[in-house]
């Protein structure tokens, strides 16, 4: 897993409640065994045409917005437990998820892929919108030791939660199974007493 | 002290170790695999050179990407048949044991664990797939997980969490005629959101709920999901023991009567307490039928659509209803369909099956309409044939085919085409789920086989006396 620490980008908006990771991948796209390679069908369905054409009214085909920032309304992530969700954003070129709420598995899956999700509030979210609406060159903040969001060049800017196992992996760039391989031997001991 | 819930005892016993002020490290009782969610986490065992820690605990099946005919061929479409290859020679090569295509036991993942007796009350399970929380009517701690977190189960049997909140759903009294379990759960859906539960396991308690059978149970664990929460569970009791004995890897003699005895002290103490607790009606509830784009947008059958929606934006309301072409205000009983799908791990069970037979015995369906029936397994599907259920649903035009997950999300063949409507016994109704540009309504097996026949959208009770 990469590691993470500060992040200055311009963003990307899909002001849009509830967005399923059906959306975010469609399952059509899941055949494949390997993770590389969902991006190019990230939000396919919004994204292109039935003829595969690219759908000009999609943000991501809007050559106004860019960066490493996605910003999307509430709940985001609901719905499939689809790793390919979390694979598809961050092949993409994503590195942060902005929502005032995620799903809980979209949550940990994006953890787990070096993809920090930032949960703010409603008000700073609708700020958040807003400022980029009227400037889609603003540039937003994220520091992750400070767990701070902040626009750029405004005094807009919000604290937000991790969990500090959860930042500790994302700065060190290590994930879950290094550390419970360490626990094998408690693992093994929990065995002998539990099992039946 | 106040006492625990059946939530907290299950979890507490697994707990192998706590990270400070981080998640735990939760034993993992029961692993199911499908060739979907596996391979990038085989892939990764590969990478680090490690092997499967507990095989033995890891089951495998193929159904979310095969085909619902001719099973016994080569799969057709060479990605999917990829995927299922690879599932097959992972399992070869880690020690897994796979109910693949041509299994008898093979089937979605969330019927056969419960139908084979792997299922069992006090267990956690997890499986890469949301809904896991269906094996929780057995009262145990059931969970989807995503592909980095099968990696850990399958490298040391444990999976780090943090322990969610508990949340306890109520519902008392008596289920009006034509009502069934998938009523029960749209309805609580419909009032709680999609996110109403989130960061929270909930437990279903109530008369309504011991009255109920375990398919039934399933249904409502199945789709405490699509409210957001981390699973669903309810207490084991007599009706869990009967379903339960007697089943291929249920325990047997001095060993089922052991684990009977440790099964009846699983519940939630008299004064154990919750984060947050919501209370149901029976009567309150009509059978249910979805108009949106989630499975929260939901309304009794003869309600109408509405025009602003309280868990969503209008703007969220307003893309659901120009996508599913439904106006605000309308009523949907009437309305014209064209697809009937009965499957999926919400209701693809004996019982389902049965209910659905029996409504549409000696009628027959609507001529526009295509209705299939996918059992849920190859067990519920040769057990219909085995009562004549198959003779029944086919006199009635209904199509019955394999086992897997089809239509519930168009992975394979099984697509609803764009703009058709489909009245669909499976759990999410979201943009393109049943193939692009599908419009889908969730619905029970009732209410979905009334509109078979009828062609339209129908009131069931109608339908009965
Ligand atoms: S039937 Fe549908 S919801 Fe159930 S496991 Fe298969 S794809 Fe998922």
């Amino acid at each position: 897993m990469e590691k993470f620490t500060t992040l200055i980008s311009t963003c990307v908006p899909v002001p849009l409640q509830d967005v399923d990771t059906d959306q975010i991948i469609p399952a059509r796209f899941l055949k494949a065994t390997t993770r590389e390679g969902f991006g190019d069908n990230l939000f396919c369905d919004w994204r292109y045409k039935e003829d595969g054409q690219p759908n000009e009214d999609f943000v991501l085909n809007d050559d106004t917005y860019k960066g490493q920032i996605l910003v999307a309304g509430k709940n985001f992530g609901c719905g499939s437990s689809r790793e390919h969700a979390a694979w598809a954003i961050y092949d993409y070129g994503f590195k942060v998820v902005v929502s005032s709420f995620f799903a809980d598995i979209f949550k940990n899956n994006a953890l787990n892929n070096g993809l920090l999700p930032v949960q703010v509030t409603d008000v700073f979210l609708d700020q958040l919108f807003s400022t980029i609406e009227d400037d889609p060159e603003a540039e937003i903040r994220i520091s992750l030791e400070d767990q701070e969001i902040s626009i750029i060049g405004s005094n807009l800017t919000e604290n937000f939660e991790i969990n500090p196992y959860k930042k500790l992996c994302l700065q060190k760039g290590y994930d879950d199974i290094d550390f419970l391989l360490s626990k094998i031997d408690e693992i093994e001991k929990y065995e002998l007493v539990e099992e039946d | 002290m106040a006492g625990k819930t059946l939530f907290d005892k299950i979890w507490d016993k697994h707990v192998v170790h706590e990270v400070k002020n981080g998640p735990q490290a939760l034993y993992i009782d029961r692993h199911f695999i499908h060739e979907v969610t596996s391979p990038q986490a085989f892939n990764g065992l590969r990478q680090r050179g490690i092997g499967v820690f507990r095989p033995e605990k890891t089951v495998a099946t193929a159904d979310h990407n095969v085909p619902t005919e001719n099973q016994h061929l080569p799969i057709k479409d060479q990605l999917s048949r990829h995927q299922v290859n690879t599932l097959i020679e992972n399992c070869k090569e880690f020690g897994v044991e796979l109910y693949g295509l041509g299994h008898p036991y093979q089937g979605i993942v969330h019927v056969i664990g419960p139908e084979l007796g792997i299922t069992q009350p006090g267990m956690t399970i997890v499986c890469g797939d949301s809904h896991t929380s269906t094996h929780g009517a057995f009262g145990n701690i059931a969970f989807g997980i995503g592909t980095s977190e099968v990696e850990q189960v399958f490298a040391t049997q444990c999976i780090l969490q943090k322990k969610p909140m508990k949340m306890k759903i109520q519902i008392d009294g008596e289920l009006k005629k034509g009502v069934v379990s998938k009523d029960i759960i749209l309805h609580i859906i419909s009032m709680l959101t999609t996110s109403g539960c989130t960061g929270y396991f909930v437990e279903f308690m109530g008369t309504t709920i011991q009255g109920l059978s375990m398919e039934a149970r399933m249904t409502i664990c199945n789709m405490s999901i699509e409210m957001g929460a981390r699973g669903g569970m309810i207490a084991p009791d007599e009706t869990t023991f009967e379903y339960m004995k007697g089943r291929e890897f249920a325990p047997k003699g001095d060993a089922w009567e052991k684990k009977l005895a440790y099964w009846k002290t699983l519940k939630t103490d008299e004064d154990a307490v919750f984060d947050k607790e919501f209370y149901f009606n029976a009567e309150d509830i009509d059978p249910m039928i979805t108009y949106g784009t989630n499975p929260a947008m939901g309304i009794g059958i003869t309600g109408n659509v509405p025009a602003t929606f309280n868990g969503s934006t209008d703007q969220g309301l307003k893309k659901a209803l120009q996508y599913m072409d439904l106006q605000g205000g309308s009523q949907l009983l009437g309305k014209k369909i064209d697809y009937v799908f009965i499957g999926s791990c919400t209701n693809s069970r004996i019982e389902d099956l049965r209910l659905v037979a029996e409504l549409v015995k000696g009628k027959k369906k609507a001529d526009h309409v295509h209705a299939m029936i996918i059992p849920g397994s190859r067990q519920v599907e040769l057990q219909a044939r085995a009562e004549g259920l198959d003779k029944i649903l086919e006199g009635a035009g209904f199509e019955l085919r394999q086992p897997g997950c089809s239509a519930c999300l168009g992975m394979n063949e099984d697509k609803v085409p764009k703009g058709k409507y489909c009245v669909s016994t499976s759990n999410r109704n979201f943009e393109g789920r049943q193939g692009p540009g599908a419009r889908t309504m969730l619905a029970s097996p009732l209410t979905a086989a009334a509109a078979a026949i009828n062609g339209y959208i129908t009131d069931v009770r109608e339908m009965i006396d």
